[in-house]
């Protein structure tokens, strides 16, 4: 390329170059073929025989299944009404669907139990304080993680305890456990077995892995006796053997049992999942700690601890939501959580049809899997952020 | 039933437990300081115990709970309903967390005998029988001849369903299923002709079919199933009273004692009535309660016969028969002993 310059002062400058383009060409969309969504489904749905036969069976199912739901969930259900009537096929004079009247009747049940009228509030103050806690933990936004930590584990349990069952020297009526149901129920089962087992199972995990022989040896003897039986056979003991073998004046509260069955069955799977991130930690991590001068629990807390959970956030994770699932056991020993006031009001003469059962079975499952399915969102978006250092292999960028 | 079986399991494997406690004595006293009585229920049977919106208990055992509470408390809401599963109801017996257990709890020999438990009166005399489709036309369950018979499997029912037949000389054809739901649904679909289990289950279980009234149930009751109160071995005044509360209701409705007529029939000339309500003679203290124990009965909950009508009888969505569980000069086998 030659230019045409005159040199002043022993300098070329050169002139503009005509047939040079002076802004970039704007990007052109790829053809379709390659890029679009055709491209899409062609790359992902028929890239091969099978592949096209894989996605010829998935249609099929989802044909099968999908339709048929939404008819009997939305297009067919009913949404009003007072009493069985509403829901039954030769009254309504068409075929009925879910019979959501049901429910909307029966929330109240649902959601609080047979707890009182005049104190419900308490109930949906203790809700709100909840939401309010996990909002300001699970929220990037929010400022003060560290007190909100205090609030939630510490505050919130204590307030809750005190709004729910009741403090008459405050003026709050004593609420007996027995008349708590519902979704009140699961939420508490499932939050103190969460906030319990996680700081339990840590610190049981770091105990069967510790060089004292005695606290390593109490760590696994709790660990594999919670883990070798069935969560039903601790419920059981719990509500229908204890009361035997204890004294006739002493009763534990009948929801205090399986709770506390719930939260130290949880603490030993807790417990295998945080030692397997201890165990992912390579050994160099120790060996550098020591060599800064941190003693045990300064290297535990500053350097193993937080690439140790990191790793195992899945199976944290995964833990918490089977304990979430895991509370509807409770119904077979008759404490009223969401399942078994479902079941209990499928006994209720005035609501029962041909549909009251599988409404209340689909009202049960959109309630776990919106629960379950918010703790795996979150799942995701926490590793996420907390990977933001590393990429998929695992290697500092 | 299934869950009878465990529960007879479950009992047994507590009888060991049922010493320790059994020497519990004054109920009645421990009750009265307490301020509530402790119940045991059914956590959802239709009729019997359901919760209901507000998730108060109501049902036809629910009140005769209720009618104790009214007889020492005056008062039928001060009662602590435990909702007990089928295996978990005998332990919460003797193990003292609940006072009486009022549940569908059928009167057996074994139950009577080796729980430390006492049973008794009866309160509904319930019973096996079937319901069939209304276009078979059947007027008993003789003419089942060659029929198909849905029923849950590993069950008494189905035992007593082939002991039935068998004595009956009868052919007929058992199609079984894990659960009473299915089983139910099963019969729905139109795969058996016939579906059995407790009579008093099956008026519940109709309502579930699509077209309820295509279907009936028939009179034949092939099984004793007399439900019954149970209270704790080492008690009798407590038993006394939990027994009596029964009879109570039973002969207030034979004398035309009701809710609304208890304050008039105060009043009244006949002597059983005045016995009954405690104007005349001093029952009431036999029991460990005040002369005018029946009276707080009958005000908070009615006789038995409304207590049936109102949970129960045929202007409930069950519409169940009055059948044994009438008055024995009704033509049915209530009878309680007299008052005097």
């Amino acid at each position: 390329m030659t230019t045409t310059g005159e040199t002043t002062n022993g300098r070329t400058t050169v002139g503009p170059i005509a047939f040079v383009r002076a802004s970039t060409v704007p990007a052109q969309k790829p053809p379709v073929l390659v890029g679009g969504p055709v491209a899409w489904v062609r790359a992902n749905l028929l890239s091969s025989p099978l592949n096209v036969l894989l996605t010829v069976i998935g249609l099929y199912f989802i044909y099968l299944i999908v339709p048929p739901a939404v008819r009997f969930l939305l297009v067919d259900a009913v949404w009003t009404g007072d009493d069985r009537n509403a829901c039954l096929a030769e009254t309504v004079g068409r075929e009925v669907g879910a019979c959501w009247a049901y429910v909307g009747f029966r929330l109240r049940f649902f959601v609080y139990g047979a707890y009182p009228d005049g104190e419900l509030w308490r109930a949906n103050l203790v809700f709100v304080l909840c939401l309010v806690g996990i909002v300001w933990l699970l929220s990037t936004r929010m400022p003060r993680k560290g007190l909100g930590a205090v609030y939630f584990f510490g505050v919130f349990p204590v307030a809750a305890f005190i709004l729910l069952y009741g403090w008459p020297a405050i003026g709050l009526r004593r609420v007996d456990t027995s008349l708590w149901g519902g979704v009140v129920v699961t939420l508490v089962l499932a939050f103190t077995g969460i906030v319990v087992s996680l700081p339990f199972g840590i610190l049981l995990a770091l105990g069967r892995r510790s060089r004292l022989p005695l606290v390593r040896l109490v760590s696994v003897i709790f660990i594999e006796f919670w883990r070798g039986v069935p969560l039903i056979t601790v419920l059981i003991m719990a509500n229908t053997m204890l009361p035997l073998f204890l004294p006739g004046n002493i009763s534990p509260d009948k929801l205090l049992r399986p709770i506390v069955g719930v939260a130290l069955f949880a603490s030993a799977y807790m417990a295998e999942v945080v030692r397997g991130g201890l165990q992912a930690i390579p050994k160099g991590q120790f060996e550098g700690a020591q060599s800064l001068g941190l003693n045990y629990w300064q290297l535990t807390r500053l350097i193993v601890l937080p690439q140790a959970l990191r790793i195992v956030i899945p199976g944290i994770v995964n833990t918490f939501i089977g304990l979430f699932k895991d509370t509807s056991l409770v119904s077979i020993v008759g404490i009223f959580d969401l399942m078994r006031t479902i079941e209990v009001s499928l006994a209720d003469p005035r609501w029962s049809t041909p549909v009251t059962a599988p409404t209340g079975y689909a009202f049960a499952a959109l309630f776990y899997f919106i629960c379950c399915f918010g703790m795996s969102r979150y799942s995701i978006a926490m590793e996420k952020r907390l990977a933001a250092g590393h990429d998929r292999q695992g290697t500092v960028k | 039933m299934i869950k009878r079986t465990i529960a007879v399991l479950a009992a047994g494997l507590s009888i060991a437990g049922a010493g320790i406690t059994a020497a519990s004595a004054a109920t009645l006293d421990q009750v009265k300081q307490r301020g509530v009585l402790h119940c045991g229920s059914n956590p959802g049977l239709a009729g019997f115990a359901v919760a209901d919106d507000k998730g108060q208990w109501t049902g036809f055992d629910v009140a005769f709970c209720r009618a104790i509470a009214a007889a020492i408390f005056d008062d039928p809401n001060k009662v602590k309903f435990s909702p007990l599963t089928a295996k978990d109801r005998f332990t919460a017996v003797q193990s003292g967390e609940v006072d009486v257990l009022i549940r569908n709890t059928t009167w057996t020999m074994s139950r009577d005998t080796t729980l430390g438990l006492n049973l008794g009166p009866v309160n509904y005399y319930d019973g096996q029988g079937f319901i069939v489709r209304k276009s078979l036309g059947l007027k008993s369950a003789k003419e089942l001849e060659g029929a198909s018979v849905c029923v849950q499997q590993g069950t008494t029912t189905e035992l007593n369903l082939a002991d039935f037949f068998r004595v009956s000389n009868i052919k007929y054809e058992p199609v079984t299923y894990a659960s009473a739901v299915e089983a139910v649904k099963a019969y729905d679909s139109g795969r058996c002709d016939a579906f059995t289990t407790d009579a008093s289950a099956l008026y519940a279980e109709r309502l579930r079919l699509t077209a309820p009234d295509d279907h009936i149930v028939l009179p034949d009751i092939i099984s004793k199933e007399p439900f019954a109160p149970v209270v704790r071995h080492g008690d009798d005044q407590w038993f006394d009273l939990v027994r009596w509360t029964t009879y109570a209701l039973i002969n207030a409705e034979e004398l035309g004692v009701t809710k609304a007529n208890v304050d008039e029939q105060l009043k009244s000339e006949n002597p059983e009535v005045r016995r009954l309500l405690g104007v005349e003679g001093n029952f009431g203290e036999g029991v460990g309660l005040t002369q005018d124990w029946v009276v707080r009965i009958i005000r908070h909950v009615g006789n038995y016969g409304e207590i049936f009508a109102a949970n129960l009888g045929t202007n409930t969505p069950l519409a169940i028969d009055r059948g044994l569980n009438n008055l024995w000069n009704n033509g049915g086998i209530l009878y309680a002993p007299p008052i005097r």
